[in-house]
């Protein structure tokens, strides 16, 4: 029996590496799981806050995504917020901060 | 009867009996070799046998088990877990169930247990308060609202832990400030003492294990903040001001833990905030008496129960380290990468192994502490918090 052609174009669509935004799958994977269990330790792993804010789309609702990258790669003066800019490249935060304002993945 | 059937007579009598014998004996088991490792992603704990070295069933049903931790009832048998949810799980040890489950909040950090066991008290970021609950039924006895006037709001609670007397002191990361609970003979109705302006945003604290001393860390300024609970009525003192002092900070990835701090003689360690060293403090003057370089900043500084040696993890991105100090030279004597994500160590109650947690092998790593070989491991799901029943018979932790 011959697939049907959606079918074909869902399978090709799922092993395409790059997705539309330019980060590679496999990164964005460890980025998923880098802000989960990193940033996890403070804001919770299901994002819901603690000694750091809430990160849930809900919470983050209004906020440009300009000052969100800005916080995440130098930090916040004045709290406890460090910057990453060490160990994330301006595309990962943007990826990031996206992903946030739609509501992070598992 | 001869002598030789006789015995005969009695082997086959004993071995009869026997079967009988082994299964009572197996019914009936301690509690004091036993623990609970978090699953902090899963949502679950591994209740585990210091003496075996093995797994003995996963509990599962505890909601959001991230930075998830545990206090033990004075009898060892029931565990009291408090999520990250607000959940607040009683758990028994021996048959691996879920005697009872609240959600007493919507955001929780970490509890205590009263002096004579009868009272849990839970600290919380949502809404930010402390709440008592009886021990044996969860039932909730008294709510403690953080309301300060310094911030005209709630504060969130940080640093709860418990002393003598029925005592629990805790601190409000918003407002600076330290509050005393005496339950006395009104558990209903605790007594507050609250200690305003003790120093801007305390983020965990550490009360000795006599119970005397509640030290405050301040992520927000230099120095930190000591209640003495022989003597509340002399206040709050600031000590150490040249504690985060010194060179420009790095960044803080991870907030240190102060809760399971290291004593030694005289002398207590604690993680320098945003340096890689340990900070060697005499409690006698609440001075810095010295600094031990390490691999990096430090999260946990635990002493092995002999005082001897302390066992140091670290932050993102050294949290792949594990490094042991030796008290008496005041230096490291053993580096080892156990691997990504080393989170928690426990020691056992008398010292002779430690466990480690590795999150991202999955992996408990179970060490000998005199020699630090690895003499074993266990699969856990991103394992964090690792707690021994032992801690049922200590202050603050």
């Amino acid at each position: 029996m011959k697939p049907h052609p959606w079918l074909a174009t869902l399978l090709f669509c799922c092993a395409l590496p790059v997705q539309a935004d330019g980060l590679p799958a496999s990164r964005q994977q460890e980025l998923t799981r880098f802000v989960r269990q990193e940033c996890g330790f403070c804001h919770g792993l299901r994002l819901t806050g603690g000694l750091g804010s809430s990160l849930t789309a809900k919470a983050l609702k209004g906020k440009p995504a300009e000052a969100l990258i800005a916080t995440i790669l130098y930090g916040r003066t004045g709290s406890a917020m460090p910057g990453w800019a060490p160990y994330l490249s301006e595309a990962d935060t943007r990826w990031i901060v996206d992903e946030l304002l739609k509501g992070f993945p598992e | 009867m001869t002598s030789r059937k006789l015995l005969l007579t009695l082997l086959a009598c004993a071995a009869l009996a026997l079967p009988a014998l082994v299964a009572h004996a197996n019914d009936l088991r301690g509690t004091g070799d036993l623990g609970l490792i978090v699953e902090r992603a899963k949502g679950s704990i591994q209740l585990i046998d210091t003496t075996r070295r093995t797994l003995l069933q996963r509990v599962e049903g505890l909601g959001d088990t991230s930075h998830a931790s545990a206090v033990f009832s004075r009898d060892a048998r029931y565990a009291y877990i408090f999520g990250r949810d607000g959940g607040l799980t009683k758990v028994d040890l021996l048959t691996g169930t879920i005697v009872k489950r609240v959600i007493q909040s919507g955001n929780s950090i970490g509890g205590a247990i009263s002096q004579d066991g009868r009272y849990i008290a839970a600290a919380n970021y949502v809404p930010g308060g402390v709440k008592l609950f009886d021990a044996e039924t969860l039932e909730q006895v008294a709510d403690i609202p953080a309301y300060s006037e310094e911030i005209k709001g709630l504060s969130r609670v940080v640093g709860l832990e418990d002393s003598f007397d029925n005592r629990f002191a805790f601190s409000l990361f918003d407002a600076g400030e330290i509050w005393l609970m005496e339950l006395g003979n009104d558990p209903k109705h605790p007594k507050i003492t609250k200690y305003p302006h003790i120093g801007n945003q305390p983020y965990d604290a550490l009360i000795t294990g006599d119970g005397r001393w509640y030290v405050a860390g301040l992520y927000g300024e230099d120095g930190m903040a000591v209640l003495d609970m022989w003597h509340p009525e002399r206040g709050v003192k600031r000590v150490l001001p040249e504690y985060g002092k010194g060179e420009q900070k790095l960044p803080v990835y991870k907030m240190p833990h102060l809760e399971t701090w290291a004593a030694s003689g005289n002398l207590v360690f604690i993680p320098g905030v945003g340096h890689h060293e340990v900070v060697l403090v005499d409690l006698s003057t609440w001075r810095v008496v010295g600094r031990i370089p390490v691999a990096g900043q430090p999260v946990f500084v635990m002493s092995d129960p002999t005082g001897r040696r302390l066992w140091v993890n670290f932050a993102f991105p050294d949290y792949d380290t594990v490094q042991v100090i030796d008290v008496e030279s005041r230096s490291v004597i053993h580096t080892m990468k156990p691997g990504k994500a080393v989170l928690h160590m426990e020691f056992t109650p008398r010292g002779e192994q430690v466990w480690l947690s590795v999150r991202d092998a999955n992996r408990v790593d179970i060490y000998d502490t005199s020699n630090f070989s690895k003499i074993g491991e266990l699969p856990a799901n991103s394992p964090s918090g690792i707690f021994f029943s032992a801690r049922a018979h200590r202050f603050g932790l």
